[in-house]
């Protein structure tokens, strides 16, 4: 279970996210949604520890790691997907799955992976992770990457940006899979309805402060009427 | 018989454990033959005033190697050698050389060798070259080698040129003159550490139409080390020519590089590129949330980029 307490940040003199309360409970399938700007990706980057709070708390079953660096969150089971995939030049698709695995991995077991997120493993496995791979592929191939640490929480920070339509339904299909298969609990930053639909708990972040958390049947109706501090804004 | 350390130099180099006893070959240890083979398709025929090797391929010779390792393992020993290959039409060769030096003394143990590349018409000739410094000795390690390529009519070239450790200065030149749909591709690969310096040097005419070229170079200045990386391109013809420096500088390393692009015909296409910098931060960040430290993941970086 992750718990975060009274977790504040400030950057550039601008308060990011102020008095964050948030539980994610084990094996639940977790939606954070919100305006632009509103904190969401400051607040995955602080669970991940690529980001310090200024203040509050960060417990991981109970233990408090709020100070640990990121290698040590992420060996003690916390996966986290870039919302803008990092390219490295030299670093093949397999180095960089095998790597995340942790172990040895054959060329069958990669191949799984990236087929999982409709890549098709002959012509990607060896390939460079470099510019001329696109948007889209990248992000498949960082979701294939978090996919095979099977840790106990994952976060994706904005998972469908620059995957195409086509790949979507795969998308989806593969987020239910990992949550059935690896048994860990799932955090999603995402706008897409179709995301939302199928978590188990929907997070509304607003203006750096949570302000709804509960059932898609509780929060989605009423997620169109959030204020979202602008005051041009008048709703839809 | 063959000393441990002369075995292990010729391991890293060319990738061999002794005197092959089949295959074209040619062992230089100290200035002098180790050991030398020809075969039916490869003749290797030392020159009359003892400066080298000239190297024959036989036109329409397929899939043959040959492996030409120079070795220094004296300290105070400078050894010049003039190498020529004669690659025959339509023949497929891969070229293993390369060049290791053990110096345990405090004297400089150096290895300048010239080698030169006739290619003929539509052959096809891969070139292999890597360099090591070993030995405990204050002495230094220096290496200047120098390729000159010239390919004929549609010949195919490739060059991995790599020097990851242990050399101490070195000055690389490389030229390449290619006729008409010929193309030639050099790879390059060095890492610097200490106060290590490396030059290294490019000269490519593109006489031919539908000739081109590809000059990749990767490399690592590390702790107070020092490179430059130039090259010229000349596009005489409609020709294509593209060349790509990327650099990795760590903790003083210094890396200079001077490209020079020359269209002298309307139809050649020149592209340089180059980028000198620092690991990116990011990609540290996304190695250390796959459970990496800072060090692995630094490392994990540095081979991937060398590969």
């Amino acid at each position: 279970m992750l718990e975060l307490k009274n977790v504040s940040f400030s950057a550039d003199g601008k308060e990011i996210l102020k008095n964050i309360n948030l539980v994610i409970e084990d094996n639940k399938f977790v939606v954070m949604t919100g305006p632009n700007g509103s904190g969401k990706s400051t607040l995955a980057k602080i669970i991940a520890g690529l980001q310090k709070p200024d203040s509050g708390q960060i417990l991981l079953d109970g233990q408090d790691i709020t100070h640990w660096g990121i290698t040590k969150r992420a060996n003690s089971g916390i996966s986290f997907a870039f919302q803008q995939p990092v390219r490295f030049k030299g670093v093949t698709v397999k180095d960089l799955i095998t790597l995340a695995s942790g172990k040895k991995m054959n060329t069958i077991a990669v191949c799984q992976y990236l087929s999982e997120v409709g890549l098709c493993a002959k012509d990607y496995i060896d390939r460079e992770i470099n510019g001329s791979l696109s948007g889209g592929e990248l992000k498949r191939i960082e979701i294939a990457t978090v996919m095979a640490r099977r840790t106990k929480l994952t976060v994706f920070d904005e998972p469908e940006a620059g995957i195409d339509l086509w790949s979507f339904k795969n998308l989806i299909d593969v987020f239910e899979k990992m949550h059935q298969e690896v048994k860990g609990s799932i955090l999603i930053i995402s706008h897409q309805e179709r995301i939302l639909d199928i978590a188990d708990q929907v997070v509304v972040i607003s203006g750096g402060q949570v302000s709804q958390v509960g059932t898609k049947e509780k929060v989605l109706p009423g997620l169109f009427g959030v204020d979202l501090g602008c005051k041009y804004f008048k709703g839809v | 018989m063959l000393s441990d350390i002369i075995k292990n130099l010729l391991s890293e180099v060319a990738g061999i454990q002794n005197i092959p006893t089949s295959g074209a070959f040619n062992i230089r240890n100290n200035g002098k033959s180790a050991g030398s083979s020809s075969t039916k398709n490869i003749q290797i025929i030392p020159k009359t005033d003892g400066s080298g090797i000239d190297i024959y391929i036989k036109p329409g010779t397929k899939n043959e190697s040959v492996h030409i390792p120079a070795l220094v393992t004296d300290t105070n020993m400078h050894d010049v050698v003039y190498n020529d290959f004669h690659i025959g039409e339509d023949a497929e060769v891969t070229i293993v050389a390369g060049c290791g030096i053990h110096n345990c003394g405090s004297g400089i143990s150096q290895h300048d060798g010239i080698h030169r590349f006739f290619v003929g018409k539509n052959a096809i000739m891969k070139y292999i070259e890597k360099h090591i410094g070993e030995g405990d000795g204050e002495g230094q390690n220096i290496i200047n080698p120098q390729t000159h390529i010239f390919a004929e009519e549609n010949s195919y070239v490739e060059m991995d040129t790599v020097q990851l450790k242990g050399v101490d200065s070195t000055k690389r030149i490389s030229s390449a003159k290619l006729a008409t749909g010929a193309t030639v591709v050099i790879k390059e690969k060095i890492m610097t550490h200490g106060s290590q310096y490396a030059e290294t040097s490019f000269d490519v005419e593109l006489d031919g139409e539908g000739s081109s070229a590809k000059l990749i170079s990767r490399s690592v200045a590390r702790d107070s080390s020092r490179q430059l990386f130039r090259s010229k391109l000349c596009g005489n013809n409609a020709c294509y020519g593209h060349s790509e420096c990327d650099a990795i500088i760590m903790d003083h390393g210094i890396v200079a590089a001077e490209p020079e692009i020359i269209a002298n015909n309307v139809d050649a296409t020149l592209i340089h590129e180059a980028a000198i910098g620092k690991i990116a931060g990011e990609q540290l960040t996304k190695l250390m949330t796959l459970g990496l430290t800072e060090k692995e993941a630094e490392a994990q970086i540095i081979n991937g980029f060398l590969k």
